[in-house]
């Protein structure tokens, strides 16, 4: 079918919500793995460095989802390409 | 929808079911505890758990036995999310991050959070980039989208030929971890072990597919979180007095074990001292083997020969002695018996006893990142960045192998809609966060104890969990007097990265019965794990090959037993090619992350997010991404005794690195060079794009 403009704006504003997460997710991955030493210098509970790569980025990974899940969901129903209730 | 029960209805039902199943097991390990305290030894309670568990998972499987096609393969796509977070979540945690990961940690610290990293980071990707359009596309297995969006059978192909590569790969690692565990907890033979665990695998997947792999999958999953967290948290209590490992390891054992490493590593304190003086007999023992392979190296025969003279001169000297010393010539002739018969036998000896010069390093501490050795400073430098270069690569190619391993992404063809793949992708890392949280908290106290307790006892009265490991398997803990002073130091122990989980009940005194449960969990990881794997690998044979490229008219009835024979051969191959113990787990883990990173992530993420990608391009990504990922761990992993150069010093393990961007440019170039793909293709892009679009397709498929 042909798409509409609404569905267009959809799938633009899934993009940018998926770029926006996944830059986030890049910055507390790599940037903060790149700067584990100097992070490390400053303390918050244990090592900054340390820490956030033992537990902080993994409590963002987990947020970053459920943010996203929650996001589309309520999108979905604006746009009108929500599932509807299952039986 | 098969059945008459509402959605809602099934969702109430299940937790339930798995509520009463939580409280039998909790049961099941009280009544066990009871038995031990009645005096029931402790191999008769090892197999008590085994049998137990692995009955337990043929029951699920026997209760969900099928033979229609949308069950077999996708569990009937009413898997709720919260439930198949937990299947993802035991699928997804192996016996490497059972048993392995904490280890892992203790012995690398920082630099070993990669793989913490990496292995919950990827649910990211697979969150925003896959899994919603893989649910809404909703066939039955990853080639499945490759054939349907490319076209033609080559990319569904290739598609089943990674998928085979990796999953194979992988499942072998799994059933070694089987093997291992029933091994020492019943003390059966290895490969007795293995076909046991086979048995558990196979009655599981063989009767009812996917639909029973998933609701064990659940099963296994409460067991394994329940087994890894007990004996942390009680552990957490017993040094710290709070029960929350994840907080209580960073602010109180880890300033604790800093604290110890500086002393360890100050020549000038009494523990630093004594410390030092372990340090210079391995550095005195290296010297002499150094000393001793030179020689070899000149003249071996005349060499070899003097060498043996000094030794039987020193016992005839002994022996010549006024009042000899009989534990003295007992080892003096011990060392002329043992000495090396030829050149050959004498290199190998003396190399590995050059290596206990490692042993004289400094502590390593702990929270350092990319900690790193080198003569000078620009040398430290250099070394510093390599190192920090390879953690961040295999970070990458961790997380995207996990966006990409088709045994986890075939998990989101199972619920009932696009939201719920999304919100069980939560769900799913949520619970794989749960022990992944924790096994860094584990290290940190597993080696405050270690630090504190352990360190500075005496060898005549050594903690009791010690004693039993170092007589169980020298391999895990190695523990002997180096300098005969009658007190551990740090140096005189070497622990193997298993030993932290498996004798964590017993550092944190526990009973019996709590290392059962633990041997039990790290059981279920393994099978949870081989139970999709094979799913897997028998779905791409009987699905991809058999049914949609050799016979397409082929009855359900067909497809399912062919299927179910498949399992049932590759599993026998699977378990036959791990009894001869390939050996390197993490080698197979690594390879079958970066080959499947390199094969599938590039064509199904451009597959989704690029109309424009084509079959053509499919066709040469996959194939550049395999070869080259493929082509360097032949250049670079020992194993393959090539020992080619390394490409930038990246590690063979990342060997991702090269395959994801070759995969990535051979689509582009591919798609680029060949026409846009027909308008039937751009409207089943468009059709997963959006959860409902009314545009007349039905990718469904069952």
């Amino acid at each position: 079918m042909q798409l509409t403009e609404k569905h267009k704006q959809y799938w633009n504003i899934n993009l940018k919500i998926s770029s926006i997460l996944l830059v986030l997710w890049f910055v507390v991955t790599f940037v903060m793995g790149w700067y584990a030493r100097e992070l490390n210098e400053i303390s918050f509970i244990g090592p900054l460095g340390f820490y956030m790569s033992a537990q902080g980025s993994l409590i963002i990974y987990v947020l970053i989802i459920a943010y996203y899940a929650y996001y589309m969901n309520n999108l979905d129903k604006e746009y009108g390409v929500h599932e509807g209730e299952l039986e | 929808m098969a059945g008459q029960v509402t959605q809602s209805q099934f969702n109430a039902n299940l937790k339930k079911y798995y509520s009463f199943y939580t409280g039998g097991f909790v049961t099941f390990v009280i009544i066990v505890g009871i038995l031990e305290q009645l005096g029931v030894p402790n191999k008769i309670l090892g197999y008590v758990f085994l049998f137990a568990t692995i009955g337990l998972y043929a029951g699920i499987g026997f209760m969900s036995k099928t033979s229609e096609v949308g069950e077999y393969y996708v569990a009937g796509r009413r898997v709720p999310a919260l439930f198949n977070g937990m299947a993802t979540g035991a699928d997804w945690m192996s016996a490497a991050s059972f048993i392995g990961m904490a280890g892992t940690l203790y012995l690398s610290g920082y630099d070993g959070l990669a793989f913490v990293l990496g292995w919950t980071g990827g649910y990211c990707l697979v969150a925003i980039l896959l899994a919603p359009y893989l649910r809404k596309f909703g066939q039955f297995t990853i080639p499945d989208f490759l054939g349907a969006r490319y076209g033609g059978h080559l990319p569904r192909f290739i598609g089943v030929i990674a998928a085979i590569t990796c999953s194979f790969t992988y499942v072998i690692a799994q059933i070694y971890g089987v093997g291992i565990i029933t091994s020492r907890f019943t003390g059966l033979e290895f490969q007795v072990g293995v076909f046991v665990g086979l048995a558990g695998i196979l009655v599981c997947s063989f009767l009812g597919g996917m639909k029973a792999v998933t609701w064990t999958q659940v099963a296994q999953y409460i067991i394994l979180i329940v087994a890894y967290m007990i004996p942390v948290v009680w552990l957490s209590v017993k040094h710290t007095g709070i029960p929350i490992p994840q907080i209580s390891a960073y602010t109180s054992s880890l300033p604790k074990v800093t604290a110890l490493e500086k002393e360890f590593n100050d020549k000038t304190t009494p523990k630093g001292k004594a410390e030092e003086s372990v340090r210079a007999i391995f550095r005195e023992r290296a010297a002499a083997a150094t000393a001793k392979l030179a020689g070899l190296e000149k003249d071996a025969p005349a060499f070899l020969a003097a060498e043996k003279q000094k030794l039987t001169d020193k016992v005839a000297a002994l022996k010549a002695e006024a009042a000899p010393d009989a534990k003295a010539i007992e080892a003096a002739e011990k060392s002329v018996k043992d000495f090396p018969a030829d050149a050959a036998a004498a290199k190998k000896a003396w190399t590995a006893e050059k290596g206990v010069g490692a042993r004289a390093a400094p502590v390593k501490a702990h929270a350092e990142a990319f900690a790193v050795a080198g003569k000078t400073p620009e040398e430290i430098e250099k070394n510093r960045s390599i190192a920090k270069k390879n953690f961040l690569v295999l970070i990458a190619c961790l997380m995207i192998g996990t966006a990409a391993l088709p045994h986890i992404l075939m998990r989101y063809y199972t619920t009932p809609s696009v939201h719920e793949a999304r919100v069980s992708v939560f769900w799913g890392l949520f619970f794989i966060f749960l022990l992944y949280f924790t096994a860094p908290a584990l290290a940190i106290l597993a080696k405050y104890e270690v630090y504190s307790n352990l360190v500075g006892s005496s060898f005549s009265a050594l903690p009791a969990w010690v004693s039993n490991w170092s007589t169980v398997d020298k391999t895990l803990m190695n523990i002997a007097d180096i300098n005969k002073d009658g007190i551990v130091q740090l140096a005189e122990i070497v622990i193997g990265g298993d030993l932290i989980v498996l004798a964590t009940p017993e550092i944190a005194g526990l009973p019996y019965v709590i290392s059962g449960l633990v041997a039990a969990g790290g059981l279920a990881a393994a099978l949870s794990t081989a139970d999709g794997l094979l799913l897997t690998i028998a779905n791409a044979m009987s699905h991809d090959i058999y049914y949609k490229m050799i016979d397409p008219n082929a009855s359900t009835v067909r497809r399912i037993a062919v299927s179910k024979g498949l399992l049932l051969v590759v599993a026998l191959t699977a378990a036959y090619v791990t009894s001869l113990k390939p050996g390197n787990i993490l080698f197979l883990v690594g390879a079958a992350f970066s080959l499947a990173a390199s094969g599938f992530f590039p064509a199904l993420v451009m597959g989704v997010f690029w109309k424009r990608a084509n079959y053509l391009g499919a066709v040469l990504g996959m194939s550049f991404g395999l070869g080259i990922c493929a082509y360097y761990m032949y250049l670079t992993y020992p194993f393959f005794g090539v020992n080619g150069a390394k490409w930038w010093d990246i590690n063979p393990i990342s060997a991702g690195t090269f395959g994801i961007p070759a995969g990535f440019i051979g689509i582009i170039i591919g798609s680029l060079i060949s026409p846009a793909p027909s308008k039937e293709i751009q409207e089943l892009v468009d059709h997963v794009r959006y959860p409902v679009l009314s545009d007349g397709l039905d990718t469904k498929g069952v």
